[in-house]
Parts: C-alpha cells; structure tokens; sequence
C-alpha cells in the first residue's frame, strides 16, 4: 500500500515537472515568435538594433527593468516610430520580455519608485552643457530615429527623446539616475560621473528631465478622416493627364512612368485605358525621407491616378497624412505635411 | 440545427473580423536572414502561390544611386487580382489610389526587411463591402511575410 503511494506520489511529481518543462519550452517559444513577429524588423532578428535600439546591449539589458520593458511596449514612443503595442496580452508581452532578456546573463538592476526632488534649476544649466547636443535642446531626441542600416549611419542609436510620454512613464527616476553615472557601455551615453559631475549634480539632471512632465510633450500623429485627396475634373482625361504632367513637372519632380491602373493584372492590350496613374519622384526629397525613415517605401513611387466613368474625370492620390499616422515619426510626419500640399497642389492646378 | 450552426459560425466569424479590425497593427512587417535576392524571390514565389499576380516591380534603388545618392537594394513590389482590382474600381473608390497592393522590401546589411501597410487600416464605415477584400489581403500577407520569417 505504502509503496504504492510512493510510486503514485513519485508520478504525479514527475508529470507535473514534465508539464512545467513543457509549459517552459512552450512559452520560450511562443516568447521566439511573438518577437519575430513584432519587434524583429526594427530591432534585428537577435536585438542587434536597427530601426530601433539594440535590445541585446548588455549595458541595456541590466540597466532597465521587466517594468520598463513592459511599460515601453505598452505605451510606445509617441512620434517617435515605437509603437503601441496595446494589442498584446500581459502573457504575450512577458513572454517577448523572457525571450528579450534570453540574449544577456545575469539580473537587470532593480529600482525604487523613489522620486529625485533637485535643483531642477542647476539641473537644466548641466543639461544644456552636456545632453543638449545628443538629446536636443528641450528632450526632443536625436534625429533619424527611423534610420536602419540600410543607409549610411555611424552610431548603433539613436539618442533618446527624454522628453516623450512613453519614456518618462516608463523610467523611474533611480533608472534615468544610474544611466547618468554609468553610462551605457557600446552607445555614445558616457558615465558623467567619471567627466566630473557629483552624485549631486547628477540629481539636478534627473529632476529636470523629469520635469519634462510639465511641458507639453509630442503627441500622437493623428490620421484624418480621409485616406484619400480627390477632385474632379472639368476637363476630358487625356486633358488632365497632360495638365497633371505639366503641373508635376512645375513642382520639380520628375516623370517616371505613365501606366494604365490593371496593366501587369491583365493580358497586354486588355487594360482599361480609362484608368490611368502617372508615377512621379523627386529624388532629393525622398533622400530626405528615407533619411528619416527608410520604411517610406510604401509612399513610393508618389503617384496620382485618373479615371473616367460615364464621362465623369475623377483625378485622386492616397493621403500622406493619412499613411504618416502609421509610421509614428513625428520628424516623417511633416515631409508628410510638405507632400500632402505638393499633392493636393498639382492636383488643384490640373483640374482648375 | 443546420440553422444553429450557421448562425454560431457567423457570430464566430464576425467577433474575429471585429477583433481584427480593432487589434490590427498599423504596419505589417518583417524581416528574414535571407539576402536581398533570395529574400525578392521568395516574395514573389509566395505572392504568386496565394493566386496573386505581380504587376510590377519598381527599382527604388536605381533612381536613388543615379541621382548620386547612397542606398542599399530597395524595391516596391506591386501585386493584386484582376477581378478584384475591377470591383474595387468600381465600388470602392476611396482605395483607388492604394491598387494595386505593394510591399516595400530593402536590404538592411545580410538581413532584408519587408513592409507594408495592413490593408485593415484603410477599412471605412461607408464602404463596409470593402471589408472582405481587405481582410483577405490582411490575412494574405501575413501568410507571405510569415513564409518569408520563417524561411533560412
């Protein structure tokens, strides 16, 4: 009797480490997926960066905490391409963070909610002396954050903007405190303790970013209601194609490509020639662009299409501001503002 | 009981379409270890084998380097189906100007990088027989994004 309690004993202890070991595999690699699926493109397969930070830095990987990561992939960057990840499970969210947390060994410093209250005064004099030129001169960030490798680039990132809602939220003050002093080894981030600052100072820098708080921060890149710029024409479509060429032209851009809307879908000769898109590019301007953010791609070629139905010309081009909302890039979202005025331009002067 | 199952089925599908609608991420995107060459190829092998047709591909590259700029491989891949592109003209008009559908894929060092925006996004309360293409091609691309995730 005895000994059969034992061996039933025994066996429920080893099915139920099985399952834990099953559960654990199972999580690691639910972990594995949902990070390839949602963070691999822009911080890199293995958190070697690109669009984004570095995750796999060791530097980064001890000097922040579960709290911020999970924080950060809640909340985002407003403006600044991270976005919100609301869609997630707090299951979902820990799994990324135990596969993100896989790639270095050792324990992340912990941290108090404890408050830094400093000379916020001094704190903003040390600012402008020693972040302002990485971190802009009121916490903006430094620019490009979209910026992968694909262009010529010289730092592994970006400079944070320290005056983002998605930040300040998600780093208490001890951490911002323990950046300072440290620095972030593999980042141009140097320990300000060792170029001279005290602890003191120091405490007057975190309480002035934080005060950051207090200003008004970027905020989300609204879409509006409309994805599309549409007019129609009072002229016949072979009219406003060739008005649209001159009015693209007298904006600088370039022609590249005149095609009807189904050719390459259907049979050569078969297309409707009532449908018709002219592709054009200025390649200064999307140097610029992807300069910003290499993901305009899907911007690209910029484009207005023509189509006559029952006599009626109708001349329309997608949105840029509609489509900036999508990329979170405060910096994209105003060559979003510039090409949004180009288009609705040219399209105004070809159907006057 | 057919009637039953039918209905469940239809609530069934409709709370997903809801979720889809309200979760959908802005972006879809992916990147895979594959070089840009391998990586353009098997886009256009998985968009081809979901019964798509690819219209076009633009060189983004090309234009960039002869104006003197520096870039590495880039391309707008453009794909969609007649009959689909047909309807769309016809009935819903506020997507002209995004048909057909591209995905924009570049190299970023040995890895390439793919991206498009979901189709979901553009989903709009006046147009809702617009929803079915829209959610197709959500699905779709997941499908080819995460071929090309998954592919060495």
């Amino acid at each position: 009797m005895a000994l059969h309690l034992k061996i039933i004993v025994i066996s429920i202890i080893a099915l139920s480490s099985t399952a834990k070991s099953i559960y654990a595999e199972q999580s690691k690699q639910q972990g594995a997926q949902l990070y390839s699926t949602h963070c691999a493109a822009c911080h890199g397969q293995h958190g070697q960066g690109g669009v984004g930070v570095p995750l796999a830095l060791p530097d980064f990987q001890y000097g922040v905490t579960n709290d911020y990561l999970t924080k950060t992939i809640r909340m985002g960057r407003p403006g600044r391409v991270m976005p919100a990840f609301s869609q997630l499970k707090q299951s979902e969210v820990n799994a990324i963070i135990k596969h993100i947390r896989s790639w270095a060994p050792g324990k992340p410093f912990k941290y108090s909610n404890k408050k830094i209250n400093a000379d916020i005064k001094h704190g903003k004099q040390l600012y402008n002396q020693y972040c302002a030129s990485c971190h802009g001169a009121n916490g903006e960030g430094g620019k490009g954050t979209g910026v992968t490798f694909s262009r010529p680039r010289d730092l592994p990132v970006i400079a944070p903007a320290l005056n983002n809602s998605g930040f300040l939220t998600s780093a208490p003050d001890l951490m911002i405190k323990t950046v300072l002093m440290n620095g972030r080894e593999g980042t141009p981030m140097v320990s300000y303790l060792k170029l001279g600052l005290s602890e003191k100072d120091i405490d007057d820098v975190v309480s002035y970013v934080r005060s950051f708080e207090n200003i008004p921060v970027t905020q989300p890149i609204e879409a509006p209601k409309e994805p599309l710029i549409t007019f129609d024409s009072p002229h016949s479509l072979d009219k406003t194609v060739n008005l649209i060429k001159e009015a693209i032209v007298g904006k600088n851009f370039r022609l590249i490509r005149e095609q009807y809307l189904n050719q390459g879908l259907v049979e050569k000769g078969k297309e409707n020639k009532k449908q018709i898109i002219i592709y054009f590019c200025n390649f200064n301007f999307l140097n610029r662009a992807l300069a910003i953010d290499p993901r305009v791609g899907l911007f690209l070629p910029c484009r207005i299409t023509v189509t006559e139905n029952n006599g009626k010309v109708t001349v329309m081009s997608t949105n840029p501001l509609y489509m900036s909302s999508f990329f979170n890039n405060a910096e994209l979202n105003k060559l979003c503002k510039e090409m949004f005025l180009t288009y609705s331009e040219i399209i105004e002067e070809s159907t006057f | 009981m057919k009637y039953k199952t039918n209905l469940s089925l239809l609530f069934a599908s409709l709370l997903l379409l809801c979720s889809s609608v309200i979760h959908a991420e802005q972006l879809i995107m992916a990147r895979t270890n594959q070089s840009f060459p391998e990586a353009m190829s098997k886009l256009q092998e998985t968009i081809i084998s979901l019964n798509y047709k690819v219209s076009r591909v633009q060189r983004i590259d090309i234009g960039l380097t002869k104006s003197g700029f520096l870039t590495d491989k880039y391309r707008v891949v453009f794909f969609g189906k007649q009959k689909e592109v047909d309807t769309i003209v016809k009935k819903y008009p506020h997507l002209i100007p995004y048909i057909p559908w591209k995905i924009a894929i570049f190299a970023e060092q040995d890895d390439t990088l793919l991206m498009t925006a979901n189709p979901m996004r553009f989903s709009n309360e006046k147009f809702p027989g617009a929803d079915k293409y829209l959610s197709q091609w959500s699905e779709d691309i997941e499908k080819i994004f995460e071929e090309l995730r998954e592919s060495e």
